[in-house]
């Protein structure tokens, strides 16, 4: 209609960072609700898309620098910084981002690259947890996420008790909530590819985090994300790294298994 | 319950058009005809002008975040979660709409995306402000069904 959509499918388009072509549409693993996975590139317009596929213009690039820095600087009362133990990240971090969360044996839960930080913050250099979405954390995590660039995201649902945080996370994303009444998958499967008010619906993939807005202008981490999907339903918002959002990042995760890390993505 | 309604009842006989209050039927108290609801829920007709903009406001029906409304042409942004509603009174009766927009979860598909706008059949942890409360008054709903049976003869 004159006062619809334009166009509703994902757009046909290559996505090459630094001469390196990222997989941005790849077959669906066993089980999935689609044949094919998309990136959120893939339903963003042209600008958008021309902003992420240029490091110079990416701003996101600009927290990827603030992250090298926050690796190399001394914190803690154990007078070490994340490159005293780990060296150049370069080496040390490629391809780790590509596999959160990890189930992590001591706490019996799954972990995802934020809370990975914190344990090394608090167990090997005397220093304190970030709080949520502090700038810090952001930073760091889209540095070691970064260091991923290209690599195709896999997470091991064979460890500890992966398996059954998954049917968590997948319980939860078919689950109504609020007083709209809406689930993850009535706007990222039911109606994907469709505009909601202004928005493509992409599939709600998770390998662009933490992803650039111009919305904003700043860097929105996952959980921020998540939270600001599930208060657009008008429900209370769960915490951060609660059990509720960890079940659901090990769920959406491998429902986008097989795209490139593209962090930091930009989008509108 | 019983001290509420009590007041409620102390309130009305004050209340300078105790009819129209008394008349308004609670979300819990609709009675669906099938797929219809054929009394209005006010007792007051609705104002078409009144409905057009709960449809267009965000905060209100936010209708055209899923729906294309022509004539609304003028309010941007339409959205294609859901069928246009351009001659949509060509497909339904006021009070097949009533019914619709109340709960379409009742009326047209138990799965439906289409949020309830007259029910307290909603999702787990709503909003602690907006729990018990529906997304749109009795009145507004009348108002929207107003709206819509002018959506006639599509092109
Ligand atoms: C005193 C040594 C030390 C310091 C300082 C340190 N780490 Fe670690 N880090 C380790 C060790 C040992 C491991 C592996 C065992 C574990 O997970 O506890 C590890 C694991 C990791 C991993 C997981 C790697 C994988 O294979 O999944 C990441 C990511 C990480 N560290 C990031 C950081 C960051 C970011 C900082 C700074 C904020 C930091 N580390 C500071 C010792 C350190
Ligand atoms: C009312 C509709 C709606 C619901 C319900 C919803 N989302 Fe979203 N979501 C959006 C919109 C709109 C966007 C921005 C456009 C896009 O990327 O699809 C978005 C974006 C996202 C993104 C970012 C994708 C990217 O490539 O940047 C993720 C991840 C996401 N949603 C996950 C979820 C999860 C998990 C849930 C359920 C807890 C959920 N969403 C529920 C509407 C919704
Ligand atoms: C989040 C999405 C969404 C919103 C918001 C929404 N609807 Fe709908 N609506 C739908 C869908 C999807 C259908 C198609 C039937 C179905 O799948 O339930 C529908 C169907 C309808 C129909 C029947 C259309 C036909 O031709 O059969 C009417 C009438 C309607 N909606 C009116 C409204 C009004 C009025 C509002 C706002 C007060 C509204 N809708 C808000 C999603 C929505």
């Amino acid at each position: 209609g004159s006062v619809g959509a334009a166009f509703a499918d994902p757009v046909d388009d290559k996505l090459v960072i630094d001469g390196k072509e990222m997989i941005t549409r790849t077959k669906a693993p066993e089980g999935h609700p689609f044949d094919e996975v998309y990136s959120g590139w893939l339903f963003r317009e042209a600008e958008t898309r021309a902003t992420e596929a240029d490091s110079f213009a990416n701003p996101g690039m600009l927290t990827v620098e603030r992250g090298e820095e926050i690796w190399n600087t001394i914190d803690g009362t154990a007078g070490k910084s994340c490159a005293s133990c780990h060296g150049d990240a370069s080496v040390s971090m490629k391809d780790i981002g590509a596999n959160y969360p990890k189930w992590d044996a001591t706490a019996k839960k799954p972990i995802n690259v934020e809370l990975q930080i914190d344990k090394c913050r608090t167990e090997k250099m005397g220093a304190e947890a970030y709080k949520f979405d502090a700038e810090e954390q952001k930073s760091l995590t889209t540095y070691i996420k970064h260091q991923s660039l290209g690599t195709p995201v896999a997470i091991d649902l064979g460890a500890g008790e992966m398996q059954s945080w998954w049917e968590k996370g997948k319980t939860l994303y078919y689950t109504r909530t609020g007083q709209l009444n809406l689930s993850c998958a009535n706007c990222h499967e039911n109606s994907m590819g469709k505009f909601i008010r202004a928005d493509h619906l992409s599939q709600g993939q998770v390998n662009g985090f933490p992803t650039y807005r111009f919305n904003t202008g700043g860097m929105v981490s996952l959980h921020n994300r998540f939270r600001g999907c599930i208060r657009d339903t008008r429900a209370e918002m769960p915490k951060a790294f609660s059990d509720e959002l960890m079940a659901l990042e090990v769920y959406v995760t491998w429902r986008g298994l097989g795209l490139s890390v593209e962090t930091p993505a930009v989008r509108q | 319950m019983k001290l509420v309604a009590a007041c409620l009842a102390a309130a009305t006989a004050l209340a300078p058009f105790p009819m129209a209050v008394a008349a308004e039927i609670a979300p819990a108290d609709v009675k669906y005809d099938g797929a219809t609801i054929t009394t209005s829920l006010t007792g007051t007709p609705g104002n078409p002008e009144e409905g057009a903009k709960v449809l267009a406001n965000r905060s209100l029906g936010n209708c055209l975040a899923c729906h294309v409304v022509t004539p609304l042409a003028k309010e941007q942004f339409h959205g294609d979660v859901a069928p246009s509603l351009d001659g949509v009174a060509d497909r339904w009766s006021a009070e097949q709409l009533r019914g619709i927009v109340v709960n379409a979860k009742h009326s047209l598909n138990p799965d439906s995306v289409m949020p309830g706008f007259y029910t307290l059949e909603v999702g787990i942890n709503v909003r602690k402000d907006l729990v018990g409360k529906t997304i749109l008054t009795a009145q507004q709903v009348e108002d929207v069904v107003a709206y819509l049976v002018t959506l006639k003869d599509a092109k």
